[in-house]
């Protein structure tokens, strides 16, 4: 047997391995730096890594190849847009994620134990949480530009257990903290069980692991179409599970209530990005050709991922799970931009994620700044009147819930109609109709929130708004101001992802 | 057309001054006056160089203008927000922003005492930045900013003071009238654009010479709707009177020598629309007749000094109207008369805010008298505004108000002797109700309240005041000899060819003086001899009844557009409720049903979180095989 030696072109991957180098310094930086000097190495470290690695992505933005690793990375337009967005996402993410508030002082000790009430009191902190985050994201970047199967199931590892991990931070709250990240976990594996079992009957169909292996045998339609049909399902599954579509959400709402807020804002935002930009090159490439034998059973998940995400959260009572309910339903109007299978419904689902994941973690900022004296106050019912008692965070979350509900002047007006009408395009006019009625439903339950925090009278319960610090304040003003900004002009982001955006095969 | 790119600085300095005022907050208090003064003064000196320049430059180069950048692109429908400046919008540049700049200094003092003097001086440089827009923009569009702007400004300052209920619902009155007009622009613009495509002013008059009368028609009365909301004519012109409510120099600015003029602005621009549609413009005509008459009408029977007068502005610009309606001939006379009575009448109401200011902010006139020996200064201007007003010669309203009634007379055919004489008739009633206000105020018997000590006012107000004089004394003549602003203007306007002359111009002076001599002596021979009660004598004929009630202008209003229209809005609001409403909750209740009953499925067990995505992973094969076989 002989052994190649695989060529590599660095330049292409940085991105990547910047993110991993840079991960795995923060793991040295624990073992060796002293414990007061970590939280301020650590942010700096990640902040360094991250900004380093977006600007290398610019760097290559315009660059196409199909053989930067060797086939088993694919760096083409829609990449650079994708890693872009995450890399984005998670730079505000990580500010608030250095509130070192959130987390727990010692993960390894009982709630309530002696041992925790200890390292409460020496100021323990997890630092940790960066270098996981970092892990996270170079999977997430990973993940939408894999080039085989083998790859993307790793690329979904990798991104995967840090997150599982973070989930169970929680300073507050441990146990439901760990509840969730147990949940997470499970189901997770449970899911990529299902994935890996799609990867080896397309295997079966195709012979190959490869992308382009497994488009050759599509386009040539000369396997199994049962094979075809079976592995495709359960990939399908595997994606749609790590984007939250109905019925595989279940674990989103208990989840996103349980982690600590900026886990489950980096989580709901750069996640999202990379598994539908995973999505995006699967479906738009490797089974184009077989639509077939996808797309109404897809847009039947959109439907009812659109209408369950949206019904069930007009009756929650809870902020978080109701923000969980409301990305089930922002992935159901996402669906649409994939099953649209044309250009536009391309670059209007990469608008629509970065846009969406914005204001998605400046949402949960803000829901990281109310509470009471032990931890943050998520029942909605105590968000009464937020807005006499502190303008700034009701006004902020005001905007964000009206970025989601689609109203003019936000980013999410620009998304969802730019989604909607790729979709028109392509012919799926009922699927629309659907979208439309449930952005409608939608906008009731964003609305109530801000009549409840404007024109209720509060309740004396003890609830305050903490003065936000400098990074998490820096972090609720970008996300307003970009969500602002790609409202009211977003003509040069949409010329130039439509610029850049073309799949290569 | 020569491109400037210093027309911005027009506008972006007085805006820059309201900016200021405004976000600066209580700091600015010291010196935000006076800001506000040199910015309004800074507009004025570029306006002045503007003119300069387009003076030395040959007829057809003189207009300019500036791309600012571009508004909507939307299809082959573009809109660039740009600027022009040519001869007619200069003339407005140098009235909003020199009689401006005046009143500006005036307000210094007017307003001393004011502790909320700054967001006074915020409100009048959003004024003239608004107002310069409105004269400035290049198309409807621009225009429409620069109207609302006007309009909001209007709003602001009528309830400036609005701790008074009355004086807040006296602006949200203009407010409201205001929005009819606005709605007649909004049509006028979409009927622009529907028929023609284009809603710049130089496409609209490149297209209108092959788009159908009918549609030239409706966009001429929907502008001339817009007018009257702005100009207060007839029918929309009941709220003028109430926005007496704003401070005297917004009185003397706003609602006598720049806003409300823009009705007379917007027809002259939209020349090219009502040439082509004369029942449009015979409507102006009608208008234009109908609201002169009614104003002085009205003018005869008010007490409070600034209501006479602002009946005396909407009788005035009701001429200006009239000869817009006349066509090519009668632009350039409205347009001077425009300018004079900027002149007169704000000097006269600046002179009306003298009198207040030295009488504790009294404003029944029967309760003045006798005020020229205390008051000379106020008494000079006054009294020269007043023979300007009548057209005594060589005051400046002789020579335009003259070539008004002149063009009237030779406008053809037998309307011309039905208008010109409505036209004298009114100058009768003018002279009659202005020699009313000079006796009540100025001469006769003191009638003062206990405690009032009239006195001058300070050098910075009365020092407006005599520019102004300055200006309804000489601006006339300037404008007359040589036929200079008609010279001016009338490469804006289609040639029109001579006109043949039913009365020589010295007949008509000598009949225009006549009646004003009449109006002036039957004034003395009632008022100079008749012992004048401070309070308004009660038996009276119909006739003094009917008019001091305004004609029954807010009456009519109310029964026919208050009433019904409330008995509209309940309507719609029982449908509202019962069936919108209804059919709203009854989904908001499904809804909430449904998702209660889904969230059952939320249990918190792992097993059936598992369960449930083994049976979508079965449903999704099952699916996928359906639809595939």
């Amino acid at each position: 047997m002989t052994f190649t030696s695989p060529v590599l072109s660095y330049t292409l991957l940085s991105p990547m391995l910047i993110l991993l180098g840079g991960a795995l310094i923060g793991v040295l930086v624990e073992a060796f730096v002293s414990r007061a000097k970590r939280p301020i190495v650590q942010l700096t470290l990640a902040l360094g890594v991250l900004s380093l690695a977006l600007l290398q992505v610019w760097n290559i933005r315009g660059e196409q190849s199909l053989t930067p690793a060797m086939g088993s990375i694919i760096i083409d337009g829609p990449a650079v847009l994708l890693q872009g967005s995450i890399l984005i996402i998670s730079i505000i993410a990580i500010l608030l994620i250095a509130d070192t508030e959130h987390f727990t002082a010692l993960p390894a000790a009982l709630p309530g134990s002696e041992e925790e009430r200890k390292a409460i009191a020496m100021g323990a902190q997890v630092t940790e949480v960066y270098p996981l985050t970092l892990f996270a994201v170079a999977g997430m970047l990973m993940f939408p530009v894999a080039g085989d199967l083998i790859t993307l199931f790793v690329a979904l590892e990798m991104l995967s257990l840090p997150l599982y991990l973070m989930a169970g931070l929680s300073r507050r709250r441990r146990l439901a903290s760990q509840e969730s990240a147990l949940k997470y976990f499970l189901l997770g594996s449970f899911s990529s069980a299902f994935f890996l079992f799609g990867a080896a009957y397309l295997y079966g169909y195709s012979g190959s692991v490869n992308f382009a292996g497994i488009q050759e045998s599509v386009i040539g339609g000369s396997g199994n179409d049962v094979l075809l049909l079976i592995g495709l399902a359960f990939l399908s599954i595997g994606l749609l599970f790590k984007v939250g579509a109905v019925p595989f959400h279940s674990w989103a709402p208990d989840v996103y209530q349980g982690a600590p807020t900026p886990v489950t804002a980096f989580m709901a935002a750069a996640t999202k990005v990379a598994a539908f930009g995973a999505m995006l090159r699967i479906y738009y490439t490797v089974f184009a050709n077989a639509e077939w034998s996808w797309s109404s059973v897809l847009t039947g998940i959109a439907a009812i991922t659109m209408l369950l995400g949206s019904l069930v959260a007009v009756t929650q009572r809870d902020v978080k799970r109701m923000l969980a309910y409301s990305s089930i339903a922002h992935a159901g109007f996402l669906l649409l931009g994939v099953i649209a299978l044309n250009k536009s419904g391309l670059d209007a689902t990469i608008f629509y994620l970065l846009a969406y994941g914005i204001a998605t973690v400046g949402a949960f900022a803000v829901v990281t700044l109310v509470r009471d004296s032990s931890g943050e106050v998520t029942d909605l019912n105590r968000w009464k009147g937020l807005g006499k008692r502190s303008p700034f965070a009701a006004s902020t979350f005001a905007f964000f819930l009206l970025a989601f509900a689609g109203i003019p002047l936000t980013s999410g007006f620009i998304g969802k109609f730019s989604i909607f009408s790729a979709a028109y395009e392509s012919g799926a006019t009922g699927l629309v109709l659907v979208a439309i009625l449930s952005s409608a439903l939608a906008a009731f339950f964003y609305i109530r929130v801000i009549v409840l925090m404007f024109f209720s009278e509060a309740t004396e319960d003890g609830t305050s708004v903490e003065i936000p610090s400098i990074l998490t304040r820096t972090a609720i003003v970008a996300s307003a101001a970009i969500t602002l900004i790609l409202g009211v002009y977003p003509t040069p982001l949409l010329d130039f992802i439509s610029d850049l955006a073309i799949f290569i095969r | 057309m020569t491109i400037s790119t210093s027309l911005v600085y027009l506008i972006g300095l007085p805006f820059a001054g309201a900016a200021i005022l405004l976000l600066g907050g209580r700091r600015t208090d010291k010196w935000g006056h006076l800001l506000a003064t040199a910015l309004s003064g800074s507009s004025f000196v570029v306006g002045v160089y503007h003119l300069i320049q387009m003076v030395n430059r040959p007829t057809e180069m003189r207009p300019i203008s500036q791309k600012l950048f571009e508004w909507i692109s939307v299809g082959s429908f573009n809109v660039d927000a740009g600027l022009l400046l040519d001869q007619l919008s200069i003339c407005f540049v140098l009235l909003i922003t020199g009689v401006g700049t005046l009143i500006h200094i005036y307000s210094i003092a007017y307003m001393s005492e004011d502790r909320d003097r700054r967001r006074f001086f915020a409100y009048l440089n959003l004024f003239i930045a608004a107002m310069l827009l409105l004269v400035l923009g290049d198309s409807y569009l621009s225009l429409y900013v620069g109207w609302e702007g006007v309009g909001l400004a209007s709003y602001l300052l009528i309830g400036f003071w609005n701790q008074k209920p009355a004086y807040a619902t006296a602006s949200k009155k203009a407010f409201v009238m205001n929005r009819v007009g606005d709605m007649g622009l909004s049509l006028a613009i979409m009927i622009a654009f529907a028929t023609m495509g284009t809603v710049s002013f130089a496409g609209v008059a490149e297209q209108a010479h092959h788009t159908s009368e009918a549609a030239l028609t409706a966009m001429g009365i929907m502008l001339l709707v817009a007018a009257a909301g702005k100009s207060a004519q007839f029918p929309l012109q009941a709220w003028l009177g109430d926005a007496m409510a704003g401070p005297t120099p917004v009185s003397a600015l706003i609602h006598a020598a720049t806003m409300v003029t823009a009705g007379v602005y917007l027809i002259t621009r939209s020349n090219f629309v009502f040439d082509a549609a004369p029942t449009a413009q015979l409507l102006v005509v009608i208008v234009g007749a109908i609201t002169l008459i009614f104003g002085a009408l009205i003018g005869t029977a008010k007490d409070d000094i600034k209501k006479a007068l602002a009946a005396s502005t909407m009788s005035q610009i009701g001429y200006m109207i009239l000869a817009t309606g006349l066509g090519p001939i009668g632009y350039a006379f409205a347009i001077m008369h425009l300018i004079t009575h900027g002149f007169f009448k704000a000097g006269m109401f600046l002179g009306a805010g003298s009198v207040m200011h030295g009488m504790n902010d009294e404003v029944n006139m029967r309760k003045y008298g006798a005020l020229r020996q205390f008051m000379p200064i106020t008494f000079i201007t006054f009294g020269i505004g007043y023979l300007a007003i009548l057209g005594v010669p060589p005051f400046a309203g002789f020579y335009s108000k003259d070539m008004i009634i002149e063009s009237a007379f030779n406008s053809g055919g037998m309307q011309a002797i039905f208008l010109g004489s409505l036209t004298l008739i009114g100058a009768a009633i003018t002279a009659f109700y202005m020699t009313r206000v000079m006796i009540l105020t100025f001469a006769g018997t003191k009638r003062w309240d206990e405690g009032v000590e009239p006195h001058e006012s300070p050098w910075l107000m009365w020092f407006p005041m005599a520019v102004l004089a300055v200006g309804s004394v000489t601006s006339g003549y300037l404008l007359y000899h040589n036929k200079a602003l008609y010279k001016w203007l009338s490469p804006l306007f289609e040639d029109h060819g001579e006109h043949e002359e039913l009365l020589k111009p010295i007949v008509v002076s000598a009949l225009a003086l006549t009646m004003v001599a009449i109006g002036v002596s039957i004034a003395v021979y009632k008022y100079m001899r008749e012992n004048i009660e401070t309070v308004a004598p009660v038996d009276v004929s119909w006739i003094t009844k009917f008019v001091r009630k305004d004609l029954m202008q807010d009456q009519f209003n109310e029964k026919f557009f208050m009433r019904p229209g409330q008995l509209l809005t309940k309507a719609l609001v029982t449908t509202e409720d019962v069936v919108v409403d209804g059919s709203v909750r009854g989904v908001a209740r499904m809804a909430i049903g449904s998702g209660s009953g889904l969230r059952g499925l939320q249990n918190g067990f792992v097993r059936s979180y598992a369960a449930l995505i083994l049976v979508g992973a079965l449903t999704l094969i099952a699916a996928i095989w359906v639809v595939v076989s």
